[in-house]
């Protein structure tokens, strides 16, 4: 098995380790830094759980292998709850049960974050488009575009 | 008070943050193993010959088991006692786990598990309705028949006749978070065991049967899951089992997560069904009889399916009063995966069936399918007739004999009538369709009406432990499982009204069979209901001895002690809940007790069919408008109005949520969720990229959803409803939307299969045009 060093930047904090040429970046978060937040769904890059932000764009973290991430800044949803980024985004989730079980959250949020942040409007319909990359099993999506939708019109960042 | 309130999901901070844990987060010891299962690729034969050779010398392996190695058949079923672990010789599905590889990751374990050399001896399968039928592959011995009048005299009688057959497929639960289980050995031979499961006990009970080890050995722990859906009733008994056999075997903690592929070849889905029926009815479209045929697919094991075709059975008059009615039930043994608990529990496709003989009677008589329903709905509840001074009741029973004494949709469906404006847009629709000749609309009106409570009887049962400490914080267990529903926060607002405190003083904790014995599987919508009362009973003592020695303290009546806002009143002293408990404590008054709580008024005789199986029926209507391109079969939902019965609601917040997540779920069941098996009985839709649940894009543009305003009649637990299950069935508004615009293509009926692809819907719409 063909492994390789290398340095990945995880909310900030650098993790260098030794791994397989094969394994994900989701399984690197997990397994090598110990953040969990970061799920693991289909493992074939279609429900959007394990979405987290890799240099400022959402990825899917079982679409890329660790070692294509060598080098770069990964945040994750326990990086954006340190740093604060998104807390109007995570409080409307909260007041808006824009989540039952949680498992597709932390992903749901970084896909909602990339749209607030890149200036999206409270359209719902553009909402609807922009999270269809990310399944929920359980609300119906309702709350969550009811808390997007929020975030946008009730003041200014996410 | 914090019941009612709409208070968020207990754990909604920790899943924003990502701190929240589903069991693959729990930290294990480095030594823990990694496993997996080598799965059979034919669905029915035998092995002749398993060469693991290959599998034992990959990276990472640390131990490989076949049937042969395991400590005994190591049984995973609730009912049957008809699911080894590992099959033997004999294979029953494509899917079915042969071997067992332990690694030292994950990766590893399932790379192994794919360098088996297995040898197979193949015979004919028996996949479908038709093979199970003409072979008579069976569960139980023969169709259950239960009936009430002469139905086949009715029909004959009858001004007019209608008869169909209507498919409908199964459905993969898809929780987002797959099946997974660890278990860590303890000393003295003991095992504990975290699993993502909906019944803790039957993990616990099996796991322990498995290892020849009494339950009191055994420790199962489930915080949370990732979603159940029914999925995880049953369907996490192998992982537990597997974990534990080689905890116990190797004395290192194991765990076993399936991958998504895996996940939906190994386990069971929703039952699909054919349903046959031939109806009489008079010139306004009433039901004067039916008889109605149910084949159900169960798969190679009978696990849940006995029951789930029972509820079938108990939902096929939905909303409407059938006067004489024949069922007929086969419940089919096939080489598939073994279909289990889905959210409804056969009840779904119980009242697909009668939703289509009501459609299609209406499509005869060219009326309102909606004017035609409406006509045969169950009587409103207790209609009383006073005649010469004595009051009669007019009771209608349904096809199992129980009175319908709470029917609310007659008023309900003229609210949602009138809120979503049906009669005008029906007449809008038509107008569309006249001028549009490709793209077509259709409209639908459908009632659900689901029985709550476990048909088997015992199951109606649930225990709880609560504990009040000495600073007045309080400690809330119970035997209900959390899979997102919000059951955790619905039952701890329980407890906090029973103390009169905040909700933040009451501390939810995980469902451990250590701290509850004996509990049911949270299903059956009747996780509420069941674990709010036996909290309510822990409570209530705790509190009945507070009272006692707090006024006993201050020649007080204990009956005057008031908990409320925190405090605690006895005649005009005021102490805070604290110091209240503080008090208690020094007076050496037990603090902690146990609850305990089995619903009343139950009595069902399954074998006849008859009794009173439920305590009470659970209500709601959806209207749902639809476009359909019929050049292609695509369609959009444009907009969906639902009423739906909770109750006195204990969170609306959180019922809100399962009304809208159950349509939307019902709805994917019904349209692009589709199962494909090969003819060789492979699952050729075996992960997302090929089966499709609904995306956000799907939902219907304009989503309307309110809550019923009404108490329960019965005594349930703040006289709320069970709402887990009943708004899935409210998808089938769409379903008859998608009929109706396909019936404005041509004179013929839709006579539509679910799911309505568009590959169906195309062939629909060219059946209506003859």
């Amino acid at each position: 098995m063909t492994t390789h060093d290398i340095t990945i930047t995880i909310n900030g904090e650098a993790i260098t380790a030794t791994v397989p040429a094969r394994r994900n970046l989701v399984d690197f978060i997990r397994q090598e830094a110990g953040l969990t937040g970061s799920h693991v769904g289909c493992e074939h890059g279609v429900c959007g759980a394990c979405t987290v932000e890799v240099n400022g764009t959402p990825v899917r973290g079982c679409l890329m292998l660790a070692v294509q991430a060598d080098g770069a800044h990964v945040t994750t949803v326990e990086g954006l709850a340190d740093t604060g980024r998104g807390h109007r985004l995570r409080a409307a989730f909260q007041t808006h049960n824009a989540l039952q079980c949680g498992f597709c959250t932390p992903g749901m949020l970084a896909s909602a974050l990339e749209y607030v942040e890149g200036g999206g409007t409270a359209d719902r319909t553009a909402i609807r488009e922009h999270i269809s990359g990310n399944y929920c099993r359980c609300t119906g999506y309702q709350a969550i575009v009811d808390a997007i939708v929020e975030v946008i019109e009730t003041g200014e960042g996410a | 008070m914090s019941v009612a309130k709409p208070l968020p999901h207990d754990a909604a901070r920790l899943h924003v943050t990502g701190a929240a844990r589903y069991v693959d987060d729990i930290p294990l010891p480095a030594n823990t193993l990694h496993l997996a299962f080598g799965l059979s690729q034919i669905a029915a034969g035998t092995v002749t010959a398993l060469d693991l050779n290959a599998v034992r010398r990959a990276p990472g392996v640390q131990g490989v088991w076949t049937a042969a190695d395991l400590p005994s058949d190591c049984d995973c079923s609730p009912s049957a006692h008809d699911e080894p672990l590992l099959a033997g010789d004999t294979i029953l599905y494509l899917g079915q786990p042969l071997f067992l590889v332990a690694a030292t990751c994950h990766l590893a374990a399932r790379h192994a598990a794919a360098r088996a050399l297995v040898t197979y001896e193949e015979t004919d399968a028996i996949l479908t309705i038709d093979d199970a039928l003409a072979a008579e592959s069976r569960f139980e011995d023969g169709p259950v028949v239960w009936s009430r009048g002469d139905a086949e005299a009715a029909i004959a009688d009858a001004p007019h006749r209608v008869n169909g057959v209507i498919e409908m497929g199964g459905q993969e639960h898809f929780y987002l978070e797959g099946q997974t289980a660890a278990a860590l050995p303890q000393e003295g031979g003991d095992m504990l065991v975290h699993a993502s499961t909906q019944h803790p006990t039957e993990i616990q009970h099996k796991v322990a049967d498995a290892l020849g080890l009494p339950m009191h050995a055994v420790r199962v722990e489930t915080r949370r899951m990732g979603g159940g859906f029914g999925g995880k009733e049953s369907q996490g008994n192998a992982l537990a089992i597997a974990c534990a056999v080689v905890a116990q075997a190797t004395g290192r903690p194991a765990k076993m997560r399936y991958d998504r592929d895996d996940d939906f070849l190994i386990t069971g889905k929703r039952h699909d069904f054919r349903i046959a029926y031939r109806a009489g009815f008079d010139d306004a479209g009433r039901v004067l009889g039916v008889d109605i045929v149910q084949m159900a697919r169960c798969g190679w094991a009978q696990d849940l399916s006995l029951p789930v075709c029972d509820r079938a059975m108990l939902h096929a008059d939905n909303a409407y009063h059938l006067p004489a009615v024949r069922l007929e039930s086969h419940r089919l043994r096939t080489n598939t995966q073994s279909a289990t608990a889905f959210r409804g529990f056969g009840g779904p496709q119980g009242m697909l069936g009668i939703e289509r003989v009501m459609d299609h009677i209406a499509h005869s008589l060219g009326r309102d399918p909606l004017e035609v329903r409406r006509a045969n709905y169950y009587a409103a509840a207790r209609v009383e007739r006073v005649e010469g001074g004595i009051s009669t009741k007019k009771k209608q029973l349904t096809p199992y004999g129980m009175e319908v004494s709470d029917f609310i949709l007659h008023e309900m469906t003229e609210a949602l009538a009138d809120r979503c404006d049906y009669a005008a847009r029906r007449a809008r629709v038509a107008e569309w369709n006249a001028a549009h000749p490709v793209l077509k609309r259709g409209i639908a009106l459908t009632p659900v009406k689901f029985g709550i409570s476990f048909t088997l009887t015992h199951l109606n049962q649930a225990g709880a432990l609560v504990h009040v400490y000495q600073d007045g914080s309080i400690a809330m267990n119970h035997g209900g499982t959390e899979m997102g529903q919000g059951l955790f926060q619905k039952v701890a607002q329980v407890a906090a009204a029973s103390f009169g405190v905040e909700i933040g003083v009451v501390k939810i904790t995980a469902t451990d069979t250590a701290k509850v014995p004996n509990t049911s599987a949270t299903a059956a919508s009747s996780g509420s209901d069941l674990n709010g009362m036996a909290v309510k009973a822990a409570c209530d003592t705790i509190r009945a001895r507070m009272a006692a020695h707090l006024a006993a303290e201050r020649q007080a009546d204990p009956g005057a002690v008031q908990f409320e806002d925190g405090r605690v009143v006895i005649g005009s002293d005021v102490l805070s809940f604290a110091e209240a408990a503080q008090a208690c404590y020094q007076g050496r008054v037990s603090l902690s007790a146990t609850g305990f709580y089995k619903t009343p008024k139950l009595s069902w005789d399954r074998k006849r069919g008859a009794g009173r199986p439920f305590l009470y029926f659970a209500y709601g209507a959806a209207c749902s408008e639809v476009v359909l391109d019929t050049l292609t079969g695509e369609n959009r939902i444009l907009a969906t109005h639902i009423l739906h019965d909770c109750g006195r609601s204990l969170n609306p917040a959180l019922d809100m949520g399962q009304i809208e997540g159950g349509f939307v779920q019902g709805a994917g069941w019904l349209t692009t969720e589709e199962l494909v098996w090969d003819a060789r009985g492979r699952l050729r839709t075996h992960a997302p990229s090929t089966y499709k649940i609904p995306a956000c894009s799907d939902r219907p543009q304009v989503f309307d959803v309110m809550l019923w305003d009404a108490e329960n009649r019965e005594e349930t637990i703040y006289r709320s409803k069970a709402v887990g299950e009943p708004p899935f069935m409210l998808g089938m508004s769409v379903f008859h939307a998608l009929s109706d615009a396909v019936a404005a293509c041509g004179p013929g009926y839709p006579a539509l299969d679910a799911p309505a692809t568009p590959e169906r819907l195309l062939a629909a719409v060219r059946r209506v045009r003859g």
